[in-house]
């Protein structure tokens, strides 16, 4: 189906009853003449994970940014935990949150996991991992430590620990972002082509990561490319088309049995 | 080739043995018994005061240095995210002390700076005041050092991948810490050889404040060479003096560049 006007298509969530963490309504983003984002409606409820395909430019990865707020939308209805982001028109007439510490209090519910890592560079992995505990979160910093330290055990990066991310490869650096992202024990993880990056013998490492987390429980919104992984872990695909959700439903509907044109051409050319 | 060489070399040391000495031959050069001029006991001695001048000059580059950074970090801010008219106005301030020579503006800083606040006392009712020379000199100095750092900070905070930023700010973190905990150690590596030349020109340009009479190394050295008449034994032990100083210089600046590059793969591959 395509999601038009104010009505948020939620069918599949009917059954669920659990609370919404995510929940995106009627949103448009525009960069000045490119219409990117066209009234993208989206709902995340705990424990879901969402994924989200589509071809190249067709807006999911600006529709994963504006949930934090790295883009921000031009209009539409954007809700964190219920909280709905407060925005306002700047003097230039760009639509810009209207308050910056909701904004920051929203962000540091999220674990976000980019396509390029974007660890800091000037930090070991531990430093990495509890800079926003220790300095965003104000956790002690020897609890915090002892936690990072199970996070990266976790990830199997026990022992790389004092290293620089510069000096691992860009699996080892990928695990260590989830870490970083889990560290912050978010509501909610969305995760931005995490695996395009990549070089492919190091993709399975951090998609088996990323399965560990959804089976679970974690709520997640997942942009990928691994069309196979999106079935396996998905509870919900949204396939977006030229800034419009084009169709959505559970993935063995979205996989097995497409009924858009578009997508059914999308799968063949990705698959 | 080398036989040439040997003779020369033969040359010397017969002529060595003949009773030209080499304390003779500096003793010619400097004058008669004019390198107990810089020893340290008074009152024939001026080496204390030269010291005294090296620490003044010391105090004033380090000074100027720091003001000029604190400036440039400000500076090279509001270039990259000012508005238009903060950016208009730190145009003009890096283009014009960038244009006008260095002795010009000490002249009219030096001056018109202290006369201006005098004025500015004297029209609040307080009393005029005696500025210290050294205080002066961080001043001026500082505000030409300023423009200087705020070209190269603003250089190497672009060099920053933009990835870690935004990694940060998806993470909740507030502006000022963002530039404390990521922004300044993560372009520092960008930063540290134009930083080092900029400390390495302030140690120098101090010796521009001679002009106004503030007592730092070219002045005592002026000083004590015109009361001898010893100009070269002075003006040889002042070059001595700022050699030293660059010396040390490049050491500290070495290890501070080693760390600021902690998590940085060599260039020569030797990790």
């Amino acid at each position: 189906m395509i999601a038009q006007g104010t009505a948020p298509a939620l069918k599949y969530t009917a059954q669920n009853d659990a609370a919404e963490a995510i929940h995106v309504e009627n949103l448009h983003k525009r960069f000045g003449e490119l219409h990117v984002l066209k009234g993208v409606s989206l709902s995340a409820r705990d424990g879901e994970v969402i994924a989200i395909i589509g071809g190249s430019g067709s807006g999911k990865s600006t529709l994963l940014r504006c949930i934090n707020c790295l883009e921000n939308p031009t209009s539409g209805i954007v809700r964190v935990n219920g909280e709905e982001i407060r925005m306002k028109a700047d003097s230039h007439g760009h639509t810009v949150p209207a308050d910056r510490k909701q904004i920051e209090r929203i962000r540091s519910k999220l674990g976000m996991v980019f396509q390029n890592f974007n660890l800091w560079s000037h930090m070991t992995l531990i430093e990495n991992v509890i800079e926003v505990p220790v300095h965003v979160l104000g956790v002690k910093r020897d609890v915090a430590i002892a936690e990072a330290e199970k996070l990266l055990a976790r990830v199997g990066l026990a022992e790389k620990r004092d290293v620089y991310p510069a000096y691992l490869s860009g699996g080892q650096q990928q695990r260590a972002a989830i870490a970083r992202a889990l560290a912050i024990n978010p509501r909610v993880m969305l995760f931005d082509e995490p695996t395009s990056a990549l070089d492919p013998e190091l993709i399975g490492e951090v998609l088996k990561v990323i399965g560990d987390l959804a089976r679970e429980g974690r709520t997640m919104v997942l942009v990928t490319h691994e069309m196979k992984f999106a079935r396996e872990v998905a509870s919900h695909v949204v396939y977006l088309y030229n800034g419009l959700v084009e169709e959505e439903g559970p993935p063995e509907q979205i996989f097995g049995a497409p009924k858009s044109e578009r997508l059914k051409q999308f799968l063949r050319n990705v698959g | 080739m080398a036989r040439p060489a040997c003779y020369i070399i033969g040359a010397a040391s017969t002529r060595k043995s003949r009773g030209h000495k080499l304390s003779d031959v500096l003793a010619t050069i400097f004058g008669a018994s004019s390198l107990e001029l810089l020893s340290f006991q008074p009152p024939n001695g001026r080496g204390l005061s030269l010291l005294h001048g090296l620490a003044n000059s010391v105090g004033i580059a380090f000074g100027s240095f720091g003001v000029g950074l604190v400036i440039g970090i400000g500076g090279a801010y509001g270039k990259l995210y000012g508005g238009p008219v903060v950016r208009d106005l730190l145009e003009v301030y890096t283009t014009v002390v960038r244009a006008v020579p260095e002795l010009v503006l000490i002249l009219l800083l030096y001056f018109a700076g202290t006369d201006l606040i005098n004025q500015l006392l004297t029209a609040l009712g307080h009393a005029a005041i005696d500025i210290n020379g050294v205080v002066a000199g961080i001043g001026v100095l500082g505000v030409v050092q300023g423009a200087y750092s705020t070209e190269v900070l603003r250089g190497a905070i672009l060099g920053i991948p933009q990835g870690q930023i935004e990694a940060a700010r998806a993470y909740g973190m507030p502006p000022g810490l963002l530039l404390r905990r990521i922004t300044l150690p993560a372009m520092l590596p960008f930063a540290i050889p134009g930083l080092a030349n900029l400390w390495l020109i302030a140690t120098k340009d101090t010796a521009l404040l001679a002009i106004v009479g503030v007592n730092e190394l070219t002045q005592t050295t002026r000083t004590a060479a015109g009361a001898t008449k010893a100009y070269f034994t002075f003006f040889m032990a002042a070059g001595a003096l700022y050699l030293v100083l660059t010396l040390v210089s490049n050491v500290v600046i070495g290890r501070v560049e080693r760390w600021a590059r902690r998590g940085m793969p060599s260039i020569a591959g030797s990790h």
